[in-house]
């Protein structure tokens, strides 16, 4: 009898393990892989992935991921950074962002993009997800989901993405199956590369707006970012990217360099300073003005790689070997993927 | 908190694990207090509303049996005494003040169902012999409806009606006939429990019985698939087929027929499935609503299959007492010479079109549902009238009755006919059912099965497949369950229970219509 009944439970146990088994391979198998398609969804999951720390990072949405290059800031400065950014990435869910990577490593500086103080609400279920499926469970990622949730979403898709992703069996490709149990890295330390010319004109003026005023709830969450970054000992150091759209207006900068004077952060807006890091944007930006291509990329981190080497206390780890071997061999696939993007281009 | 949901199941899952770690004595009132956590999450109003009728009945029902036991008591004790007349005169003044009490309470009760129910309903269609007559219209009063009150008001005056007859004694405790009343996996669309059947094993303390729990588990999981697989699934191309009337027309309209037949039969039994497989988890037998009633081979038998608990509440408690009553037998007395003997029908005709038309208004304050039971009570009636042109039929063709081919015939006839009624409730509106019908005649366009119109439903190919093998899946549980239910023999059977279960888990969870892209569907009797 007793032999019986332990059977039975092993039984059972076999089976909850199958279909846990089961629950675990269908998700690896529906959950979107950002592979080849929208790899800005790749970015946030591939800083796990990284060998060494950094001495800079960047936190922020498109107009970081899309605007520096970490390579030219370790080849002509042997500065190591990281962007941490995703797709229309909110305040809330950079300070989250920032929050992890502390705990994993301590930067000298931290470098935020301020375009997204203009979002005082959760806006998009998809860009959610992209920004926050690719982080670890954690207290922060927990965090940010809470913040960031719109009214359709809730928390148990999130921890268990099936809930989400089920419906895309309809959907499946071979990307699928290809990346069911692995991924490439589709970015060079969170740069997401584009090598195509579209050059800005017309860009529209930005329409009047009824209340210029960031809100309460972003001003908060820029104070908890120099927080952190203070009780760190890390240098944050804000900046606005030289996209051209969305529209940055007069007011909002003037609410940033108030702030900044306030606070003591240093603040570099590059719309004013087009000049200073050699832009065209009728070479230097793919999509009309709101992203840089490479090219603009490029000259943008020279520029900054050299305000950063004069004005924070980042170290030159080109004579480093631990860094050198990591980094020299980033760089390598870095003009591989140049390489590679640009004959595309060509053939295209 | 739908059954369909994350909330419910963590809920159930709470209430699992205490119900079989607390004393078992204790077990009914974490029972009580579970069912009023669930109803109130459909709203604290609510719980003033199922209160009230809880609380109401339950005095209603104690005087009501104190009373017939003093009078049985009277009776008993002073029986030498009395003759046979002052006997029979002390039972109808007893039973006269039985009745009273009786009637408050119900008059109270289906009141309030009225009220809630039913007021707009009455107010619009005041509201509109008014305006032909150019006067002002009143206010339309907005009600919100307590979910579920339909069922529970009529289980519990079915239960004041059976202690007035004296078919069992009144309950005691006013707590434990509060869980009878509210009690959770019934709440939202039945079954409508007999108090004798459900309080048994509603109060027993029960211990852990790993085969029972297991059957539960089976039956519930069934039922959340055939729910979030098939019915959902099937919603989205019902919703767009119906939003667009003038558009689809014709071939359409016989897939409307069809798929809200389906539909409505994998949402109602799978919600059904649930409170049963969930009550068995918790040791408590709830009544069957359903024996595969798109089996059934004739109108009749039809209602004697699907919502099992309904069709005979509606009988004990309204047709029965209705035929017997002084009206009626009267009518009949008066009305059996009428047309050469055609009048001694009237009275039963009469009381099945009131059957109908109270079935049809329980279901739904509007025209359509009306028309929908009246329209079920004609072809009762019209079947039973043909049935000595049925008998000459087979006296000429004999061999006929008994063959495959023929019952197929005869339950398919049944299936399109109680689908054409029902596809009033698909529509909402009488004239337009009738025209939309109407069109299967006149705009009768077979290519639109096959050049790609299903697709521009709002579901794929691929959805199609899933419904259609989840139909088919149904038909084989249905099969399955022919000569003794399926239930008990696949649980006889670890391995495969478990596999089953695994199974509908995955299939479940993947296949199921739920989540941010899809409509959440709520079942479609919890209107009721």
């Amino acid at each position: 009898m007793k032999t019986k009944k332990k059977s039975a439970v092993l039984a059972t146990l076999a089976w909850i393990l199958a279909v846990a088994a089961g629950l675990w391979l269908l998700t690896g198998l529906l959950t979107p892989k950002y592979m080849t398609d929208i790899q800005e969804g790749a970015l946030i999951a591939e800083y796990y992935k990284e060998k060494t720390d950094h001495d800079v990072v960047f936190i922020g949405d498109c107009e970081v991921y899309e605007n520096f290059s970490p390579d030219v800031l370790w080849r002509e400065y042997g500065v190591t950074s990281y962007i941490r950014g995703s797709a229309q990435q909110l305040i809330w869910q950079s300070y989250y962002l920032l929050e992890e990577t502390l705990k994993y490593e301590t930067p000298k500086v931290v470098v935020f993009n301020v375009l997204s103080m203009k979002y005082d609400e959760p806006q998009s279920e998809p860009y959610n997800r992209m920004t926050l499926d690719g982080m670890r469970l954690s207290p922060a990622k927990i965090g940010s989901i809470r913040a960031s949730m719109t009214e359709e979403e809730d928390m148990l898709s999130y921890l268990f993405p099936l809930l989400r992703y089920h419906s895309r069996w309809g959907e499946l490709t071979g990307e699928d199956v290809t990346y069911w149990f692995r991924r490439d890295i589709v970015s060079d330390s969170g740069y997401l590369m584009n090598v195509g010319t579209r050059p800005a004109e017309n860009v529209p003026e930005g329409a009047p707006l009824a209340d210029y005023r960031f809100s309460d709830v972003c001003w908060d969450y820029l104070d908890r970012m120099a927080e952190l970054c203070a009780e760190h000992g890390v240098q944050f150091v804000l900046v606005k990217a030289p996209s051209l759209y969305p529209y940055w207006y007069d007011q909002w900068e003037e609410q940033i360099e108030d702030y900044a004077a306030e606070k003591g952060l240093p603040y570099l807006n590059f719309l004013e300073l087009i000049d200073e890091t050699g832009l065209d944007f009728d070479t230097d930006t793919y999509d009309n003005g709101l992203h840089l291509n490479l090219y603009g990329a490029e000259k943008l981190s020279r520029w900054f790689g050299a305000w950063l080497a004069e004005n924070t206390p980042v170290e030159d780890r080109r004579e480093q070997p631990d860094y050198a071997e990591i980094w020299n061999e980033k760089s390598a696939v870095y003009a591989a993927r140049q390489a590679r993007l640009e004959a595309e281009r060509d053939a295209a | 908190m739908s059954f369909a949901s994350a909330r419910f199941l963590g809920f159930l899952a709470v209430l699992f694990v205490l119900y079989y770690l607390i004393p078992r004595r204790h077990q009914w009132k974490l029972l009580l207090a579970g069912s009023l956590f669930f109803y109130w999450f459909a709203g604290w109003y609510c719980l003033i509303y199922i209160g009230v009728t809880a609380v109401t009945t339950w005095l209603a029902g104690r005087k009501v049996g104190s009373l017939l036991e003093r009078q049985e008591r009277y009776l008993a004790e002073h029986r030498a005494e009395m003759s046979r007349e002052e006997r029979k005169a002390y039972q109808a003044a007893a039973r006269k003040v039985r009745f009273r009490w009786m009637m408050a309470c119900l008059l109270l009760n289906f009141g309030i169902l009225a009220v809630v129910k039913y007021a707009a309903f009455v107010v619009e269609n005041l509201n509109g012999g008014l305006a032909l007559a150019g006067a002002p219209g009143l206010p339309v009063p907005d009600l919100v409806l307590p979910m579920g009150i339909s069922f529970y008001t009529f289980q519990a005056m079915g239960y004041l009606l059976d202690v007035y007859r004296g078919k069992y004694p009144a309950e005691r405790s006013l707590g434990r006939f509060a869980l009878f009343v509210t009690f959770f996996p019934q709440l939202i669309q039945g079954p409508i429990s007999r108090f004798n059947e459900l309080s048994p094993s509603l109060y027993a303390e029960h211990e852990w019985d790993s085969r029972q729990i297991a059957m539960g588990a089976e039956r519930a999981l069934w039922g959340l698939a055939k729910k979030l697989i098939v019915a959902d699934r099937l919603a989205i191309p019902l919703r767009a087929l119906v939003a667009e009337p003038d558009k689809y027309q014709g071939v359409y309209v016989i897939a409307v027929i069809f798929l809200y037949a389906v539909q409505l039969y994998a949402d109602f039994t799978g919600g059904i499935d649930i409170t049963i497989g969930v009550a068995r988890m918790l040791g408590v037998q709830v009544t069957e609503n359903f024996e595969r009633p798109f089996f059934s081979k004739n109108t009749a038998e039809y209602w004697r299959r699907w919502h099992i608990t309904m069709g005979t509440w509606f009988r004990d408690y309204v047709f029965y007492p209705m035929s017997v009553s002084k009206p009626i037998l009267n009518l009949h007395k008066k009305a059996k010479n009428w047309l050469w003997g055609f009048g001694k029908k009237l009275s039963v005709y009469l009381c099945t079109i009131i059957l109908w038309f109270v079935t049809g208004i329980w279901h739904g304050a509007s025209w359509n549902f009306i028309v929908w039971g009246l329209l079920n009570g004609v072809v009762i009636l019209v079947s039973q009238s043909c049935e000595p042109l049925y008998a000459k039929f087979h006296a000429k063709f004999p061999r006929l009755k008994g063959t495959f081919g023929y019952r197929l015939f005869e339950v398919a006839r049944t299936f399109w006919l109680m689908g054409l009624i029902r596809v009033l409730d698909v529509y909402r509106d009488v004239p337009l059912t009738f025209r939309q019908v109407g069109t299967i005649l006149t705009s009768f366009h077979p290519s639109v099965l096959w050049n790609g119109s299903f697709l521009e439903l709002g579901v794929t190919a691929g959805d199609w497949v899933v419904a259609a093998l989840g139909g088919l899946a149904m038909l084989g549980v249905s099969l399955c369950s022919r000569s003794e239910p399926l239930w008990p023999r696949l649980t006889d059977r670890p391995n495969l229970a478990r596999g089953f279960c695994a199974a509908l888990i995955l299939l479940t969870l993947v296949f199921g219509v739920y989540g941010i892209g899809y409509d959440a569907t709520q079942f479609i009797y919890n209107q009721f």
